[in-house]
């Protein structure tokens, strides 16, 4: 602060006061008086805010790291997750239940002879298979059943709610009421009734294709979530459209003669994308628990593709003796299953409009 | 208020119906009867059987049979056992209830005092160490903490006995019962007490001079419940699907166990029984917690 | 003095927020008067009803009073320990909020709250408590208040919640009732029947009354002195007539003219320009000057103190300085035309 910057306190009537500076300020003046806190869109206020939070961004990197083992290690590691351990291509019977980082008698002699035999990280399971792999494998398909049931409930989810939701009247209260009792029915009986039920029923029309590998299991969950988990969803968006309908922004837009499809791609759409988001993100966990319930019943993948559910299920035998093939696929379930449930929390504080201030 | 009780009890009524067509229709789909997995049997037994179970009647008939039957409390025999399974599923069904109850009621006490406790205290340490543990709990598949539970405490450290005829020892299946769903009670009442804590109406408790524990026990909570009664019926729901876990890792013969069992003997009318049971038992404790929530929440017109 | 009820010395309250320090009250001093009426007038974001729930403290986080001294007969409640400042609230001050709808607990019967306050603060039992809550019900206008006793607030219309409000207030007969924006949810007709009703019972039973507005207009010829403020300051105070007839403050002049007269004829209303200030980045100088059609050099540089402009009337205002050197000057050159 300069001298002449002083208030003038004292010698309010001493005519030492600075006459210039009660001519009138400019409009460029009083412009730059006020400044302004730098303009920031929704989606940088909100990512802002996601980096902020520890919480948010451990989970990103676990999830990435995560991601990055189970891309690249199968390039790497040089095991399959459903073949016998090889020693000089024969299979090595010797390699059964070994603990995580030990060798098996003839891998031994082969390491002995000056052969370079890679580590089995966590061991081998009772089929001679090394674990490390069968996780890694297990991890993909949990997360890809994830993903892609939370894809089917957020399709079916959207079209249905936006519909019902945008249409209204009558087509909106039948359409409602469907959803009201897919909503009361136990969807994990029913998962595992149609389950049950569809596996011998698809088994005959996918032998031979490229489904055959994920087993009919698999299928029938993602028929069981494009048939039951939607609702949710559809609820969810259906509650979002309407709410935003009777917002007086949209109302005012109407009244400029907006259209339709306007509307709701401009007004509509943006204001409730983050919460169909960070629901979707949500999803995800929930889905991998169902698959990993249903592994738990014996209705998970088809063995022998593995699935942290079944790896977990399977190491029930012998959990006395091998304890560590229950604990390396269920630290990996929780792992993903709390990252997503993080993610998703720091998702929501930073982007749901409601709890914005 | 009658009337929505009723028009409640009318959708209750339907969605069992729907279940039991739903679950008779895809078990009907089922390539193959029953008796034509043995090996060859006599035409003249195979006969005798199917018309014993109405088998040789069009399926709508077998359907109307299979209501009416079922209305009399006879859900039929096990294709595995023989035994009649009403009879079994009455047996069972005392240990997972007994189970069952316990863990619910702990899970709602213990999450509430949680919630409210950590919404109370919110960013002290006691309200991390809630929700810290709260959200680990909620990250772990029950059957992983079930067998965890029983790998450290009954296994390893032995400070549980295993569960044989002779010794019970409801503690640990409980525990992994009730942990999940008590995580999701605290997290839910934390988030609905902070909220509340948040309205118009305390600043109006507190501007009157009320101590604070009077305007969180008497203005907050009651409306802080609110949305935990509509988990009511989700929680019952998360009960009974986490017995089937919890009762098979324990070796618990309650009505869960019998029906993974009967998952995987492909015992059909076991499993038709026991989804109808636990399906109508989830439908009942929706409609009590819809209409708990009526009760409590003043503000829901009732047309 | 005379009988100071309440003596508001230099308040500062801030709210720290993840983005920065609020400071949403900055330095506001004032007394309140035994028996009298004071205005506090502002628009959304100006401290006004910050400052009231300090004075109760009454704050959420992460709001809290960071200086300054709130007597109340002398003694200063911001040094109260919790006891104390629960025995004051309800008892020797109440207040009513700014929407009815959402400031009566749902699940609590209308008489339930009422009986709540009058138990609190007084030896009543049960049936003597609601004797009086259904006493309060009938001062305050509600029609049929045995029935009402038992209605839970969402049966009742939102004037009607608000007089409810007001009786649970009032049942304590407080020495000053605080009301923050009590019409401003209502609609314009119940507005009326609002303030008649509180002109009539500060009458009836002579309390002090704090009236928080944005509307001047509301409370013209209610109040006996008038405070306006503007970002957390007070720029300017006065009777009732000062502010109305004489206003020395550009923001007050700039309120004056955006109030609706009737008989105006043609005259087009004058809105105040731009936006309010952004707490998070205050500027230096005057708030307001960004907003002044008349800003001066000065007004963005320094922040003006507030100079009496009247026995009873107070402005923070640079034209005020001006115009009082202007007239020194003229005067000046007068007496020296004079002399030659």
């Amino acid at each position: 602060m300069n001298e002449n910057d002083r208030i003038p306190k004292k010698q309010l009537l001493s005519l030492q006061l600075d006459l210039s500076k009660f001519e009138p300020a400019s409009d460029e003046e009083k412009e730059q008086h006020v400044h302004m806190r730098e303009p920031s869109t929704f989606f940088r206020d909100g990512m802002k805010k996601l980096f902020r939070n520890p919480l948010a961004v451990g989970s990103i990197i676990v999830l990435a790291l995560m991601i990055i083992t189970i891309v690249f290690a199968p390039l790497i590691v040089p095991y399959s997750y459903e073949g016998m351990i090889e020693v000089d291509g024969v299979r090595d019977k010797s390699a059964k239940n070994l603990a995580p980082m030990t060798y098996s008698k003839r891998e031994q002699e082969a390491i002995d002879r000056g052969e370079k035999i890679f580590p089995h990280i966590f061991g081998t399971d009772a089929l001679c298979r090394d674990y490390f792999i069968r996780v890694v494998y297990g991890a993909r398909v949990s997360l890809a059943v994830g993903l892609f049931a939370s894809l089917i409930v957020l399709i079916i989810g959207l079209v249905y709610g936006s519909v019902s939701g945008y249409v209204g009247g009558r087509a909106d209260l039948v359409m409602m009421r469907i959803v009201d009792i897919i909503y009361s029915l136990p969807d994990l009986l029913m998962i595992i009734l149609l389950s049950v039920v569809l596996d011998p029923l698809l088994k005959s029309s996918i032998a031979n294709t490229s489904l055959e590998k994920i087993g009919t299991n698999m299928i029938s969950l993602f028929i069981v979530f494009g048939l039951l988990y939607w609702v949710g969803m559809a609820r969810l968006v259906r509650g979002q459209i309407l709410s935003i309908k009777k917002n007086e922004y949209v109302l005012a837009a109407r009244a400029l003669g907006a259209k339709g499809v306007r509307i709701v791609r401009k007004h509509v759409l943006p204001n409730c994308i983050s919460v169909i988001f960070i629901s979707t993100a949500l999803q995800i966990p929930a889905a991998i628990f169902t698959e990993s319930f249903l592994s738990f019943v014996g209705l998970g993948v088809q063995a022998p593709m593995p699935s942290l559910g079944s790896l977990a299920n399977a190491a029930r035998e012998g959990l006395q003796s091998y304890p560590y093939k229950l604990v390396y696929p269920a630290v990996a379930i929780c792992l993903i299953v709390l990252a997503f449930n993080l993610l998703g929390d720091g998702l929501r504080d930073a982007f749901d409009p409601k709890l914005r201030k | 208020m009658w009337k929505y009780i009723l028009k409640r009890f009318g959708l209750a009524i339907v969605t069992v119906f729907i279940i039991i067509t739903i679950t008779f229709f895809t078990m009907n789909a089922i390539p193959g009867g029953p008796f034509e997995k043995e090996k060859a049997p006599d035409p003249a037994v195979k006969a005798l059987l199917e018309a014993r179970f109405h088998l040789d009647k069009p399926v709508p008939v077998q359907f109307w049979y299979y209501l009416t039957d079922m209305f009399r409390g006879d859900f039929g025999i096990s294709l595995k056992t023989g035994r009649n399974i009403m009879q079994t599923i009455n047996e069972s069904f005392a240990i997972s209830a007994k189970l069952g109850g316990i863990a619910a009621l702990a899970a709602l006490a213990a999450g509430l005092v949680l919630g409210s406790i950590a919404a109370i205290m919110r960013n002290g340490v006691f309200d991390r160490v809630i929700i810290f543990f709260t959200t680990l709990f909620v990250s772990v598949p029950s059957f992983v903490l079930a067998t965890l539970l029983l790998l450290v405490f009954c296994l390893k450290l032995a400070w549980f006995p295993v569960w044989s005829a002779e010794s019970h020892s409801y503690f640990l299946p409980i525990l992994a019962l009730a942990l999940y769903p008590m995580s999701y009670i605290t997290r839910l009442t934390k988030s609905s007490m902070l909220d509340v804590l948040g309205q118009d109406y305390i600043r109006t408790a507190r501007s009157k001079g009320l101590a604070e524990t009077k305007v969180i026990f008497k203005h907050a909570l009651r409306n802080a419940l609110i949305p935990v009664i509509t988990y009511m019926g989700p929680l019952v729901a998360y009960i009974l699907t986490g017995s089937l876990v919890v009762e098979t890792v324990f070796t618990i013969g309650g009505l869960g166990s019998k029906f993974v069992t009967g998952i995987t003997n492909r015992d059909y009318p076991m499993v038709m029984a026991t989804t109808i049971f636990l399906s109508v038992l989830m439908v009942v404790a929706t409609l009590i917690s819809d209409l708990i929530y009526k009760l409590v929440d003043p503000k829901i017109s009732f047309d | 003095m005379k009988d100071t009820l309440l003596n508001v010395k230099d308040l500062q309250t801030a709210f720290f927020t993840d983005s920065g320090v609020v400071r949403a009250v900055n330095g506001v001093s004032f007394n309140l008067e035994k028996g009298k009426v004071l205005g506090i007038v502002g628009e959304s974001g100006s401290g006004k009803s910050v400052t009231a729930y300090s004075i109760l403290r009454i704050l959420v986080d992460p709001g809290k009073v960071v200086g300054g001294e709130v007597f109340f007969k002398g003694e200063d409640v911001l040094k109260y320990s919790k006891r104390e400042i629960r025995s004051l609230r309800g008892e020797k001050i109440s207040i009513i909020f700014q929407d009815p709808m959402t400031s009566l607990n749902p699940v609590y019967t209308v008489g339930n709250q009422l009986m709540e306050t009058i138990m609190l603060h007084t030896d009543r039992n049960r049936s003597e408590a609601r004797q009086r809550a259904i006493e309060m019900l009938t001062l305050v206008g509600v029609n049929d208040p045995e029935k009402r006793v038992k209605q839970y607030p969402h049966e009742l219309s939102g004037g009607m919640r608000q007089r409810v409000m007001i009786a649970m207030a009032l049942a304590c007969e407080p020495d000053i009732l605080i009301a923050d924006e009590p019409t401003t949810a209502l609609d314009v007709t119940i507005q009326a029947q609002i303030l008649e009703l509180m002109q009539e019972l500060q009458k009836k039973l002579g309390m002090a009354i704090i009236i928080i507005t944005h509307d001047l207009g509301v409370i013209a010829d209610m109040c006996d002195e008038i405070i306006v403020m503007y970002a957390g300051r007070i720029c300017e105070r006065g009777t009732s007539d000062e502010i109305f007839y004489n206003p020395k403050h550009e923001y007050t002049k700039g309120l004056l003219r955006s109030i609706p007269k009737l008989g105006m004829g043609h005259i087009r209303l004058k809105p105040i320009g731009g936006s309010p200030v952004d707490l998070l980045n205050m500027p230096k100088g005057c708030a307001f000057a960004s907003r002044c059609d008349r800003a001066m050099k000065i007004c963005l540089t320094n922040q003006p103190d507030e100079i009496a402009i009247g026995p009873e009337h107070m402005a923070a205002c640079w034209m005020n300085v001006k115009a009082v050197y202007d007239e020194a000057a003229d005067s000046g050159n007068k007496q020296g035309g004079d002399d030659k």
